[in-house]
C-alpha cells in the first residue's frame, strides 16, 4: 500500500523547484493543476497567525478563488495588468520537515526570495515558504501551501504575482 | 513621472501659503483645478491646515483595554500616542518627550510599565495623562527658566472625543466642535456599534497596511464613487461570478468570497438607486436604501441573538440599514454593515498610507468575524485583485493629471446651481456630490483664519 505514496527527498526538492519556475514561466494553467481539490494558498498577515479564517490574511485562497486570480490575470481589462508584471523566485535548497508515506503526508519548508517587477518598479521579498504535500496518483500535489513573509506585518504595495 | 512644482533648491514654491483667494479659485462648483492633487505645497498646507482643524480618527478604545495600554500613530504629520489612563480614561499625547523631542514609545502597542511613559533617552517620565512626573538629578535645573519653561509643561494632551469607541482627536485647539463637525453622520457608527447583541466592537483579526502611490483624496473621493465599479472591477468580480457560473451546480450554496464579489459587477441602476446622503464637511455615505452588502446570507442564530436583545421591531431597523461605505473626511470611512473601516493616512502629495482594520461584534456569532476578514482580504489587501485595479486608476490620475491642455477635474455629473445654498441631502448614488461637498469643506478649512500674506 505504501508503495503507492512513498516521495523521496529528491523528488520533494525538484517538486519545489518546478512550482517555483511555472510560476515565473507565467505557466499558470499547470501550476493551478499541482493543487488538490482542497488545498489552500495561505500568505499569512502575521506571525503565527493561527488561521485564515477569523484572521486577515494576504491570501487564503481556495482552489475557485485561484481559478479567479488566473482567469483575472488574463483578462484583457485587468488594468493594473495592462503593463505586465513579471516575478522572479530564488529559492534555497527546500529541507524535508515532514515525511510519512503511510499517512501520505510531506512537508518542505523552503526559504525564498521574491521579485516582481513592472517596468520601472521591482518590489522585492523574503521568507519561508511550507508545502504541504502528498502523492496522489503517482504525483505529488500540494494540499497547503503556506508563505509566511519576513515583513507580513509591513506597509506594502500591491503584490499582483503568485509567491 | 512625479509631478513636482519645486524652485531650483528644491524647496516648494509659496504659491499658495497666505494667498486664501489663490486656494479658493482651485474649487469651483463643479470642477476642482489638479493642483489640490499634485501640488507639494498645498499638502503641506493640507496637513496645517485641514487636518489639524478637523476632527481626526486615532483608533479604538479596544485597542488599549487596560490603564497603561497603549496605541501609536500618525495623524497628519505628528506622531502621536493613545493611552488609557489610570482613570480609565483614553487620551490621546503627542508622541515626543518635552525634553530634546524622542519619542517615548517606538512599538505600535504595549503596556507603560510602571504605569508611567518613560523617554528611552534621558529617563524623563510622565504621568498617563501627560503631566511630567520626574526629571532626573533635577538639581541641575535649578537657577533656570525651567518651571516656566514648554518643557515642564509636560505632553499637551490633544483634543479628543470618545464616540461609542471610537477615538477622533483635533490636533488645533481651535476648531469646530465635535458634534457640529460630524452631526448626523454619526449614526453610522451608531448602526456598526449596534450590530452587536451587546453594543460593543473590539477591534479584531489584524491590520492590512497598504501603501498606495497617490495623492490621499483620491482614494476617500472613490469610497463613494458609485460609477467606478461595474468598470474598474470588471476584470476581477467579473470573472468572480463567471467563473462560479461555470462550475456551480444550480442547486449549489454560493461561497461567501462569491457572495461579496458578485455585487461589484452590478449595473448603473443598482448602484444610482442605493442612493448617497450628503452631510456638510465632507462626509457622505452611500447605501441609503440598500448596498452591495444588503443579500448577504443569514449567519447561525445571531438575527435570534440580535432580536433577544433589542426586540424584534429595533433588531429590524439595525440590521435592515446596510450602508456602503461612510465618509468621515478627511480621514476615516466606514462600512458599519461588514464591520471593516479603512484609515488614510497621508505621508506626501503622491504616497499614502491605507490601514484597514476588522471589529468582532461582542456577543455575534465568530463567522460575522471571518465575513469581514474575508471581505477586508479580498477587497482591501495588498494582493486584492480588486484593490490592484482600484490604487491602478488612483495612480494613473496621480500620473494623468500632468498632462497638457486641461488642468481641471470635472465633477459635473448632476451638479444643481441650487447646491450654492447648501450641499446637504439625499441624492442618487451616481451624482459626484459627494466629491463636490468634500471639496467644498476643504476650500473651507484650507483658508481658515489663513491671512492675505
Amino acid at each position: 500500500m505504501a508503495g503507492d505514496t512513498i516521495a523521496t527527498t529528491a523528488a520533494l526538492v525538484d517538486f519545489i523547484y518546478s512550482e517555483a519556475r511555472l510560476l515565473d514561466e507565467k505557466r499558470l494553467g499547470e501550476w493551478y493543476e499541482l493543487f488538490t481539490e482542497d488545498a489552500r494558498y495561505w500568505m499569512p498577515l502575521t506571525r503565527d497567525q493561527p488561521n485564515g479564517e477569523t484572521f486577515t490574511s494576504l491570501f487564503y485562497e481556495d482552489k475557485l478563488l485561484l481559478k479567479v486570480r488566473i482567469e483575472r490575470l488574463r483578462h484583457p481589462n485587468a488594468f493594473s495588468q495592462q503593463q505586465p508584471s513579471f516575478c522572479q523566485h530564488v529559492l534555497q535548497q527546500p529541507s524535508v520537515e515532514a515525511s510519512d508515506p503511510e499517512s501520505n503526508h510531506y512537508v518542505t519548508r523552503t526559504p525564498f526570495m521574491y521579485f516582481e517587477a513592472q517596468l520601472d518598479t521591482q518590489l522585492i521579498l523574503a521568507g519561508v515558504t511550507y508545502h504541504h504535500l502528498s502523492v496522489v496518483n503517482g504525483a505529488l500535489r500540494i494540499r497547503l501551501k503556506k508563505i509566511e513573509l519576513v515583513n507580513c506585518d509591513a506597509a506594502l504595495p500591491s503584490i499582483q504575482m503568485l509567491l | 513621472m512625479v509631478w513636482n512644482r519645486v524652485d531650483s533648491n528644491g524647496a516648494a514654491m509659496n504659491r499658495y501659503r497666505n494667498d486664501p483667494g489663490a486656494i479658493r479659485a482651485l474649487v469651483r462648483p463643479d470642477e476642482v483645478h489638479r493642483d489640490a492633487y499634485l501640488d507639494p505645497e498645498l499638502f503641506e498646507l493640507e496637513m496645517e491646515q485641514l487636518w489639524r482643524h478637523t476632527w481626526l480618527y486615532v483608533g479604538h478604545d479596544s485597542q488599549v483595554p487596560e490603564p497603561g495600554d497603549f496605541y501609536s500613530t500618525q495623524l497628519a504629520h505628528e506622531p502621536v500616542i493613545m493611552v488609557r489612563g489610570s482613570d480609565g480614561l483614553v487620551r490621546v499625547l503627542p508622541n515626543r518627550c518635552a525634553h530634546k523631542g524622542t519619542r517615548l514609545v517606538s512599538a505600535v502597542h504595549g503596556k507603560c510599565a510602571g504605569g508611567m511613559l518613560r523617554c528611552p533617552y534621558h529617563g524623563w517620565t510622565y504621568r498617563l495623562d501627560g503631566r511630567l512626573r520626574t526629571v532626573p538629578l533635577k538639581s541641575g535645573y535649578e537657577g533656570t527658566a525651567f518651571e516656566g519653561s514648554n518643557a515642564a509643561q509636560g505632553l499637551r494632551e490633544v483634543s479628543s472625543v470618545n464616540y461609542r469607541g471610537f477615538i477622533f482627536a483635533r490636533l488645533a485647539a481651535d476648531g469646530p466642535d465635535f458634534k457640529d463637525y460630524f452631526g448626523e453622520s454619526l449614526t453610522s457608527i451608531d448602526n456598526m456599534v449596534e450590530r452587536s447583541p451587546e453594543g460593543r466592537l473590539e477591534v479584531a483579526g489584524g491590520v492590512l497596511r497598504y501603501m498606495h502611490d497617490c495623492n490621499w483624496k483620491l482614494f476617500v473621493e472613490n469610497l463613494n464613487d458609485a460609477m467606478h465599479p461595474m468598470v474598474a472591477h470588471e476584470s476581477s468580480a467579473g470573472t468572480a461570478k463567471k467563473t462560479w457560473d461555470a462550475v456551480a451546480g444550480s442547486d449549489a450554496a454560493v461561497p461567501m468570497v462569491i457572495e461579496q464579489f458578485v455585487p461589484f459587477v452590478n449595473g448603473y441602476e443598482f448602484f444610482e438607486k442605493m442612493g448617497v446622503k450628503v452631510y456638510a464637511n465632507g462626509h457622505s455615505y452611500t447605501g441609503v436604501n440598500f448596498s452591495i452588502h444588503s443579500k448577504y446570507s443569514q449567519v447561525g442564530d445571531y438575527e435570534q441573538r440580535m432580536t433577544g436583545a433589542y426586540g424584534e421591531e429595533r433588531a429590524r431597523r439595525i440590521l435592515g440599514e446596510a450602508r456602503h461605505n461612510t465618509v468621515y473626511y478627511p480621514n476615516l470611512t466606514i462600512k458599519g454593515a461588514i464591520q471593516a473601516i479603512r484609515v488614510a493616512r497621508p505621508l506626501a502629495v503622491d504616497r499614502t498610507l491605507i490601514e484597514s482594520w476588522t471589529f468582532r461584534l461582542v456577543g455575534a456569532p465568530d463567522e460575522l468575524l471571518a465575513r469581514t476578514t474575508t471581505y477586508s482580504r479580498l477587497i482591501n489587501a495588498p494582493t486584492s485583485m480588486v484593490g490592484h485595479d482600484d490604487l491602478h486608476c488612483y495612480r494613473s490620475i496621480q500620473q494623468g493629471l500632468a498632462a497638457g491642455g486641461n488642468e481641471w477635474v470635472s465633477l459635473h455629473r448632476n451638479h444643481s446651481p441650487d447646491e450654492a445654498g447648501g450641499i446637504a441631502g439625499i441624492f442618487g448614488a451616481t451624482n459626484e456630490v459627494p466629491m463636490r461637498g468634500q471639496f467644498r469643506a476643504w476650500a473651507e478649512f484650507m483658508t481658515r483664519g489663513m491671512q492675505e500674506g
